[in-house]
């Protein structure tokens, strides 16, 4: 039971990425909403923040709900 | 939509306020069918589908609000998890994990053809990468990693290993953590690994 060589070189991506202190899915959830609403707005993300969102370069499926976040936010002002 | 401060918003949906739970609902629907656009899956019925769960979810979970952003922007976001789950669930529905981990086929990295420079030490990095992967994790390690990588979405790995998205999260980590420590072990480093692989 194993991966296969592309396998093994996504994964090695990610290996490259790996951090001590990653926060989970679940926390990430907690922070897209501020994080959102400053990326929309164009405003200064403060450090922590900015810390987190590191979140979606290591976690392709939370970069998806990201993108679909930020499109839904554009409808009815949400912002 | 009507205008409300959070505060509003908590007070009305804290006593589930019919109007209040339809402008919620509808507030979703709208946002989900702009954020899904171009899903072929996501079709009427199922934004409208995941418009009421998602708001079920938001009433559930009112006081896991944490007041810094709009109410709404924080619904929606609720909203969108949700329907994410849903699409990638309905898409792997009938994959089984142990299957998917298993039938793997445990395959050793082929010779490097010589005429490829970064051939010998893309070929120590497979080596050790498979070696960790073998013998440096411990089984539920290996199921949730072989598993995400294989492209099974996590809240599908989550639901089938019984536990939270923190919780994989924090297993795939730790295996990463682990492949990343072999590889330093056998003295290979970063800019060996992007070499190798062209990353
Ligand atoms: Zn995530």
């Amino acid at each position: 039971m194993s991966l296969s060589p592309d396998e093994l070189r996504e994964l090695a991506k990610y290996v490259l990425l790996t951090r001590p202190d990653e926060i989970g899915c679940d926390d990430w959830l907690g922070y897209a909403p501020s994080y959102a609403e400053l990326i929309a707005t164009s405003q200064p993300v403060p450090e922590p923040l900015q810390k987190a969102a590191g979140h979606l370069d290591l976690c392709p499926e939370c970069a998806e709900e990201f993108r679909a976040l930020m499109e839904a936010l554009k409808e009815g002002g949400g912002v | 939509m009507t205008e409300r401060s959070n505060e509003d918003w908590l007070q009305l949906l804290g006593g589930t306020d019919e109007m209040a739970v339809a402008e919620l609902r509808e507030f979703l629907r709208r946002g989900l069918r702009r954020g899904l656009a171009g899903w072929a899956a996501a079709d009427d019925g199922f934004i409208e589908d995941m418009a009421q769960e998602g708001t079920l979810k938001v009433l559930s979970g009112l006081t896991t609000f944490r007041g810094d952003s709009r109410f709404t922007t924080w619904a929606v976001t609720v909203a969108v998890r949700v329907a994410f789950t849903e699409l990638r669930r309905a898409r792997w529905k009938d994959v089984s994990l142990d299957r998917l981990v298993e039938d793997a086929p445990s395959q050793q990295p082929a010779a490097a053809p010589a005429v490829e420079p970064s051939a010998d030490s893309k070929a120590a990095i497979l080596a050790e990468m498979h070696r960790v992967i073998a013998t440096g994790l411990t089984e539920r390690q290996r199921q949730a990693l072989v598993a995400e990588f294989k492209g099974m979405p996590q809240a599908e790995i989550a639901a089938r290993m019984g536990l939270t998205r923190n919780a994989l999260y924090k297993l795939t980590h730790d295996a990463r953590q682990s492949l990343k420590r072999g590889l330093e072990a056998a003295g290979i480093d970063g800019d060996g690994v992007r070499e190798a692989f062209d990353l």
